[in-house]
């Protein structure tokens, strides 16, 4: 005890002076938020932005599997302006993303307004509408894929029994027949997380606006129009942003159903960066192909940005 | 503006049955209240009418239509909900304006009823804003906005104050009967307090379990309660009831007080009787009976005693300051003529 008192009598002076700086730094918000925000960083920047940077550089380097590259400037670049492959690469993506992305919001949003009536076995169709979201992707790729066979389609085959063709449908050997394809399987997929989502935004609707709006005359029509619509506008943001995002980087069915064949027809970038990088062992290249959806999904976020900002009913606060 | 008749009107959900046969006549301009404890069915009648809900038996009309098989918009009604159900996307003017919008009405129309309203509410200041950007007492204006701007046959109002705080409550009470004196548009209110049925209504409508228990002017339920449920509903602190049965010219309690009666009922000598008497016609007395004070709840214009009859419990209202201290005894009475009696298992009224 006594040792204890007269070592801290003796040290007195020093350990106050550090306490109090210390006491400083612990007690200064600033730095108590920068520590607090240490760990959240550096796994995001361990496994979000060095991945992408490396990436990125990598587009600008003559890298190979198996030999380490140079930097070569935009050389990758020019070569790709000059592919038509990387092109038809470019247009099939927009295709699928802008149709898919589409057909998805209007199925979807059909779904959620069913789905938020009085139905008959409602948590069943409930369930139904949630089981392509369930299923692994590549599982139902490969579905998909015995579905558009060329020689076992369920399709072809229940058409030739009604007698309506008389030879199997090539479905993914021809190039647009497999945009088709691809573009419905895709749909297929992701129609459930739109519906789910915009029936979560539904359900959040009080009906007595609903009750208020039929006693003000609006018909079914125009209570959509003017009261769920609107009311549903900023999950729309959200859930589509999301959508489209996701489409564009679509690989895996793609990949499971057709391996960007026929003739490129299915190609994304997704799945071109992927053969010329990893299969053809041109990783500059294919980094320059990722490098090059950066853009477009940037401007993706832009838009659905501006759509998501708050719009003034939202908030409270200054009526400006 | 319009008179309203509910015929024998019953509701089941499935086979729940939550009305069973209710009848109520509302003149053209009157203000009726439908009041009753909750879950008594008041809110699913108020949305029979206003065809939010199918009715199940008899029938509604409003002016000389049966209204059963109408839809809400050929109903020309308008209601104010208990959340006020604002649109939140549009301004108040916007909100007051759709009704008329949807029917196509023109601009300048739009426009001068919308003027009117804001100016009979005081919202002008207002009609940019978001519902949002409003109090409690602005939205329920603005909920009230969009209902007179339509110039319905009939207003229906279900429980519009319940989420103002108790001074709003008062103001806007105030304002709704002033309005209804203003406009004359025969109302329909929903409420389960009976203070606002009291100082509002021309008439009203006392329900419970899904059947009218009465329907009357604010003083004749509170003079002449037809029943023993209107008479604890009627009035607050709620009326005592003293159990007990009538012997000679008054009425002895369980307990062996003697209360005096003006006049017993025919024949009911010896006969259990329930003795109503309001805490408001209790008065100081040193020849009444006596009763232990139990709690002393000063208000400062008047002084509530909770006391202890024989066994029994007796809620007093003085307007004098008392000086007892509980537990000491004290002697009160009433006047014979203010009292009521009871049937003690129907809870029908035993006087005249
Ligand atoms: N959709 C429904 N299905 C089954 N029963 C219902 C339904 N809606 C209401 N009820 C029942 O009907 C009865 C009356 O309900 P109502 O809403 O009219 O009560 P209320 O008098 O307005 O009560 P409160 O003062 O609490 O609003 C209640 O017992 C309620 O449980
Ligand atoms: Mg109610």
């Amino acid at each position: 005890m006594v040792d204890v008192a007269s070592t801290g009598m003796n040290h007195r002076p020093a350990t106050g002076s550090q306490r109090s700086a210390w006491a400083k730094l612990s007690t200064s918000s600033g730095w108590l938020g920068f520590w607090y925000m240490v760990p959240a960083a550096g796994i995001l920047i361990l496994f979000l932005a060095y991945p992408l940077f490396l990436g990125v550089w990598m587009s600008f380097t003559d890298t190979r599997i198996g030999r380490p590259g140079e930097f070569v400037g935009l050389e990758n670049y020019e070569w790709l302006q000059d592919d038509t492959v990387f092109w038809l690469s470019v247009f099939n993506t927009l295709l699928y993303t802008v149709v898919a992305s589409g057909a998805k919001f209007v199925i979807g949003l059909y779904l959620a307004l069913l789905m938020n009536h009085h139905l008959p076995f409602r948590s069943l169709i409930r369930a139904l509408v949630l089981i392509p979201f369930i299923v692994p992707t590549v599982l139902s790729a490969i579905a998909f894929w015995w579905i558009f066979d060329s020689q076992y389609s369920i399709i072809s085959w229940s058409l030739m029994k009604m007698g309506l063709i008389t030879e199997n449908i090539n479905f993914l050997g021809d190039p647009n027949l497999a945009r088709a394809c691809v573009i419905f399987a895709n749909i297929w997929r992701g129609v459930p997380f739109i519906a789910i989502t915009l029936l979560a935004g539904l359900q959040t609707v009080s009906p007595s606006l609903y009750e208020a709006a039929t006693l003000d005359g609006a018909t079914r029509w125009q209570l959509f129009r003017y009261v769920t619509y609107p009311l549903l506008t900023p999950i729309i943001a959200i859930v589509m942003t999301f959508s489209v995002l996701f489409t564009f980087t679509d690989f895996q069915l793609i990949w499971a159903m057709t391996r960007g064949g026929p003739v490129n027809s299915t190609h994304l970038m997704a799945t071109l960066s992927y053969q010329r990088a990893i299969l053809s062992g041109h990783l500059g290249e294919g980094a320059a192909i990722a490098t090059a959806m950066i853009p477009f999904l940037l401007a993706a976020i832009m838009f659905s940005w501006f759509g998501l900002q708050q719009r003034k009913w939202q908030h409270g606060g200054s009526n400006d | 503006m319009a008179s309203v008749e509910i015929r024998d009107v019953r509701k089941a959900y499935g086979s729940t049955r939550v009305i069973h046969g209710v009848d109520v006549d509302i003149a053209d301009g009157e203000f009726v209240i439908l009041v009753g404890p909750s879950g008594c069915g008041k809110s699913t009648l108020l949305r029979m009418i206003a065809g939010l809900e199918n009715i199940s038996g008899g029938e509604i009309r409003i002016g000389d239509r049966v209204v059963n098989d109408v839809p809400p918009k050929e109903r020309d009604i308008a209601m104010v909900f208990q959340n006020y159900a604002l649109y939140p996307h549009m301004t108040v003017a916007d909100n007051m304006a759709f009704s008329m919008k949807l029917r196509k009405a023109d601009k300048a129309e739009i426009e001068s009823r919308i003027d009117r309203a804001a100016g009979i509410l005081g919202l002008k200041p207002l009609l940019d804003r978001f519902p949002r950007q409003l109090s409690g007492g602005q939205r329920q204006r603005v909920a009230m906005g969009r209902a007179i701007v339509r110039d319905p046959q009939v207003f229906l109002f279900d429980e519009p104050l319940s989420n103002l705080d108790a001074k709003l409550r008062v103001q806007m009470r105030t304002e709704i009967k002033e309005l209804h004196q203003r406009l004359k548009t025969t109302t329909v209110y929903v409420t389960h307090d009976q203070i606002e049925a009291m100082t509002m209504a021309d008439k009203i409508v006392v329900m419970h379990d899904g059947i009218v228990e009465q329907i009357g002017s604010p003083l004749e339920l509170y003079d002449r309660p037809g029943n023993r449920f209107v008479a604890g509903f009627i009035g607050s602190p709620s009326m005592n009831f003293l159990d007990g049965r009538i012997s000679g010219d008054g009425f002895e309690t369980d307990g062996g007080l003697r209360l005096p009666l003006a006049t017993a009922p025919a024949g009911s000598e010896g006969k259990p009787a329930v003795y109503g008497l309001r805490p408001e016609h209790i008065a100081l007395d040193p020849a009444g009976i006596p009763v232990t004070v139990k709690v002393i709840e000063p208000t400062g214009s008047e002084t509530q005693v909770f006391a202890d009859a024989a066994g029994q419990q007796v809620v007093c209202v003085f307007r004098e300051r008392i000086t007892a201290k509980p537990g000491e005894t004290i002697h009160i009475s009433a006047n014979p003529r203010l009292i009521h009696l009871f049937d003690p298992q129907e809870g029908s009224r035993l006087t005249h």
